[in-house]
């Protein structure tokens, strides 16, 4: 059994235990070093990841390719920003507790088995794993009545998902036999094994994925849990957990139903459609950002599917790089968002951002360069996410897909150029509060990697090239 | 790389943008910054037209294809590459964003006071993108250059503009970007295609007549909000009422040809069935642009919004020309989109003048300035009849060059194009009657200061282009008399297969 293709979790799992061990023990606040040893612990992780050997271990239950070598890494990254960003942030509002990075980094455990499942069963215990340790995290603030309906609501709302999704497993189960992904390929392959209570149990597996990345019609949880939450988790909520249930979305519809991709195509077109739509249109009457950056997230969750309808390696190539780019501005529009701080008090109100320009030239800047990214202005990395995706669907044929997609693109632009106008068109409001260090460190590097990243498309493109052949066996 | 070894097209794309960086890095009062960013742009945008005249004397006009060529692989698995390169047509509009971006700097000395350095830094910005937009020889990188132009363009009109600036912006942006997205489609169409998006490559590909149809949809989509064409050119007149001075006439000069270089670089060569098949519409929106725009732009009373349909009309006449398919029409409108930027870009400066002055630009608030200011009145006059194609102006040989090519398809075609011209003269006159003659009336227009040395410096240069433009075209045109044939000849020979093939079929 080659147990070292699992290195990386476990490693990572050590650490949180060492972290939990060491915060208990520790009889002053460990806060600070819980989270540093955390981060490093993400680090380390990372470069076992990067040097791993690919394989499938475990009785074919787990493996370790150049996708889930890719995933792993955007997971790590987005994981290590959201931490960096919280440190300050608790402390201030009163949360900071040595838990908090210990929960998350459970989280990422969990969503880097999710990421290597190779068998319906190791899927949800990844799964499982990352949600529980997601419902605390959402309620983490206690004593706020918001954060505690954000993480009951979470609870909810996804232990249904996750039933649905089980129940999707148990079907698939009864009908062929099987819950490894290879062996349900193969039996795929001849259109006789295909029955209709396996395709039922397919949508239903697909029901449940689609709720973890919040795409319409299972979105509904999104505003009010990322307005609730902490803001840090928030952060987290929009960048790991959405590249880990996407990368599970392609894997699962890739891999094991790949050759019932006429079955789950149109759904998941409806689905992308759904998304863009709904999240470039509610967004436009909101006031709150944190809930704009929901329905945002809902939106480009709708641009990314637009690849994995495409139902190809140039679509899953699409999706991935959509992923990786929306990682990095996420994490700088979160910054830019943590920044916003009055009197020692977090404002979230858009008008809160008036004439920033004027009191706060490069958070402005940052914010604007992330908006023009989200929006997709050409010269931003957000853009050539855009680019990859359409260009697999016009590949596939999928033109009105692709047809609403940019429409959609053009409507989502609307709200994004609104908090330009705001920042640089208005008269400027009372300065913020000294950010810390942390917040101008990931808003600055994220600001320029999304500002430049037409310099250096080549290795990420690449890279997400070689992990969606991974997919396609 | 190209014969020299050297790459000079990158050099002057992204040298404002070196010049940007070098704004940014100033520290210091405000007072300080803001001077340091006004020398700064100016001598950035001054080395790059000195660069680029280098391109005006070592370019090659007998050569109909591309000059000072540089490729780069870019993500070359994919058939995208970095490519420039100029031919006769491009150099053009090249020199003319070059030559217009010192102006706009200078005369932005004075009337922008606020956020200075953020102003020059958009300035700078812009240059990158509309050099970059003429230059670009892969259309992937064409599309990044022109969509991102919007970027430092909304930002120019929504922070120094007028009262009504954040609806103008933010109109402008959403009218500019709807039309784009869907020529990204189409270049994503032409990409599965031709499994490149090399523009010469694109060129010779032959695309098949169906996928001609919605390609070229999409194209107009695009380049018609761009020109603006009538109906979609309502941002036009919101964006140059409110975008400050230097914002019009770059809006004027250059944004506005980004279109008519679209639809001569891309619609026409690479989808030559379809742009035959879409003439009459083209001609249809053309020439109700010209008459309707016309008399729009008689009953206005600002001065800004009668230039902004003047130039809706004038850009008229361009497409007309472009869609004769002849030499003598595409020759005018390319001529006529060049003595367009400069005449209707100092039209806007002469609007500056008077409004830096008096903080009004309502037509009825003047009158009677040619007693105060003759030598204001002198430059407007000589503006004005440029704008009006007088013989002799910059104005004349476009317009007389198109309706020579509109002959050639139709009579009508000639007479209604023509009949702008006519009106032209009307609204142009009125205008300049209302605000030079007359007596003056008001107790501050007694005390009007007539042109200061820096104004002169402005105009001098305009003065001087539009009227060799004028008296000695063929300086001008000889750049894209080979291009021009060649693409004239290159659409003959498209339309002669075609017709081919439908005998074949048949």
């Amino acid at each position: 059994m080659n147990w070292t293709l699992a290195l990386p979790e476990i490693v990572l799992a050590c650490f949180g235990m060492g972290v939990l061990l060491f915060g208990v023990l520790r009889k002053q606040d460990s806060t600070m070093l819980a989270t540093m040893f955390t981060i490093f612990g993400f680090l380390v992780t990372g470069l076992l990841v990067a040097t791993g050997l690919p394989g499938t271990g475990f009785h074919g239950q787990f493996v370790a390719d150049p996708f889930s070598t890719f995933n792993k890494l955007l997971i790590l990254i987005g994981a290590s920003f959201a931490a960096l960003m919280s440190l300050d942030w608790n402390e201030k509002q009163g949360i900071g507790r040595f838990e908090f990075p210990v929960v998350m980094l459970f989280a990422v455990v969990g969503m880097m088995i999710m990421v290597s499942a190779s068998n319906l069963m190791t899927l949800y215990v990844g799964l499982e794993l990352q949600s529980l340790s997601l419902y605390v995290l959402a309620a983490f603030a206690r004593d706020d009545i918001r954060s505690s309906e954000a993480g009951l609501k979470y609870f909810v709302l996804s232990g249904l998902a996750s039933g649905l999704l089980l129940y999707g497993v148990s079907m698939v189960y009864g009908f062929s036999g099987t819950m490894d992904f290879v062996v349900l390929r193969d039996q795929l392959a001849n259109p006789a094994n295909i029955s209709a209570g396996l395709i039922v149990g397919v949508v239903f597996v697909l029901v449940g994925l689609a709720f973890k990345v919040s795409a319409v019609p299972f979105h509904m949880w999104t505003p009010d849990v990322y307005q609730g939450a902490p803001t840090p988790v928030t952060a987290f909520f929009a960048m790991a957990p959405k590249v880990a249930a996407m990368a599970l979305l392609l894997r699962v519809m890739a891999t094991p139903f790949g050759h019932l991709l006429p079955a789950w195509q149109s759904l998941i077109v409806i689905v992308s459609i759904g998304s863009m739509a709904l999240g470039a249109l509610a967004a436009i009457g909101q006031t709150n950002i944190k809930r704009l950056m929901a329905y945002s997230s809902i939106g480009h969750m709708g641009f990314a599917l637009i690849g994995l309808a495409a139902g190809s390696e140039d679509g899953v190539r699409g999706v991935l790089v959509y992923m990786a780019v929306y990682v990095f501005m996420t994490a700088g529009t979160f910054a830019c968002i943590m920044s916003m701080r009055r009197n020692g008090k977090a404002v979230e109100e858009i008008k809160d951002l008036a004439g920033l320009a004027s009191n706060d030239a490069g958070l402005a800047m940052a914010l604007a360069v992330f908006m023009f990214s989200l929006a997709g202005i050409p010269l931003m990395a957000g853009f050539f996410a855009k680019l990859y995706v359409f260009l697999a669907a016009v590949k596939a044929g999928l033109w009105t897909l692709a047809v609403i997609g940019v429409l959609a693109s053009v409507v989502g632009s609307f709200y994004y150029i609104r908090i330009i106008k705001v920042m640089y068109f208005d008269p400027a409001g009372e300065k913020f509060d000294r950010r810390p260090a942390a917040l101008s460190f990931v808003a600055a590097a994220t600001g320029l990697i999304t500002a430049f990243f037409f310099l250096f498309p080549t290795p990420v493109v690449d890279a997400a090239q070689l992990a969606a052949r991974a997919v396609f066996p | 790389m190209n014969a020299a070894g050297f790459p000079l097209l990158s050099l002057i794309t992204w040298l404002p943008l070196v010049g940007g960086a070098v704004i940014l890095s100033v520290r210091g009062d405000e007072e300080t910054i803001a001077s340091n960013a006004r020398w700064t742009a100016l001598w950035t945008t001054l080395i790059v037209l000195v660069l680029s005249l280098v391109l005006w004397v070592e370019f090659d006009p007998t050569d109909a294809g591309f000059q000072f060529v540089e490729s780069v692989p870019w993500l070359s698995d994919y058939g995208l590459g970095y490519k420039m390169g100029v031919d006769g047509i491009s150099v053009m509009f090249v020199l003319l964003s070059t030559a217009l971006t010192p102006i706009c700097i200078l005369a932005s000395w004075e009337s922008i006071q606020t956020k200075v350095r953020e102003y020059m830094l958009a300035f700078l910005i812009l240059e990158t993108m509309m050099i970059g937009t003429f230059c670009a020889l892969d259309f992937v990188v064409f599309y990044m250059f022109f969509e991102c132009v919007l970027i430092p363009m909304y930002l120019i009109i929504g922070i120094w503009g007028g009262p009504r600036r954040v609806y103008s912006a933010v109109k402008f942006f959403l009218y500019t970007l709807t039309g784009s997205v869907l020529m990204l489609l189409a270049i994503l169409a032409m990409w599965m295609h031709a499994g490149t998006t090399d523009i010469p490559t694109l060129m010779a590909t032959s695309f098949p007549p169906s996928m001609q149809t919605w390609l070229f949809l999409a194209f107009l989509a695009s380049f018609a909000v761009k020109v603006p064409m009538w109906p979609v050119h309502t941002w036009l007149p919101d964006a140059h009422v409110e975008a400050p001075t230097a914002g019009s006439v770059i809006l004027a000069g250059v944004l506005l040809k980004m279109g008519g270089y679209g639809f001569i670089r891309f619609s026409i060569p690479m989808l030559p069935e379809a742009s035959a098949a879409f003439a009459p519409l083209m001609f249809t929106l053309s020439v109700v642009a010209v008459i309707y725009t016309s008399l729009v732009a008689l009953a206005q009373e600002d001065m800004k919004k009668l230039i902004a349909y003047s130039s809706v009309a004038h850009m008229g006449i361009v497409t007309i020309g472009l869609f004769t398919f002849n030499e003598q029409g595409i020759q005018g409108a390319l001529f006529q989109m060049v003595s367009h930027g400069i005449v209707s870009g100092a039209l806007f400066l002469v609007v500056g003048v008077i409004y830096d002055r008096i903080h009004t630009r309502e037509i009825a608030r003047y009158g009677g300035l040619a007693e105060r200011m003759p030598g204001y009145a002198f430059v407007f006059m000589l503006f004005t009849m440029a704008s009006v194609g007088l013989p002799g102006t910059a104005g004349f040989v476009g317009e007389f060059l198109v309706i020579l090519g509109a002959f050639k398809v139709s009579f009508w075609l000639a007479l209604l194009g023509g009949a702008g011209m006519i009106l032209g003269a009307a609204y142009m006159l009125y205008l300049y009657r209302r605000v030079v003659f007359g007596r003056i009336t008001r107790d501050d227009l007694r005390a009007i200061m007539d042109l200061s040395p820096r104004e002169w410096a402005l105009f001098v240069p305009l003065i001087v282009l539009t009227m060799w433009m004028g008296i000695y075209p063929s300086s001008f045109s000889v750049f894209w008399e080979a291009s021009v044939a060649a693409m004239v000849k290159h659409h003959q020979a498209a339309m002669e297969s075609a017709v081919k093939l439908a005998g074949v079929i048949n």
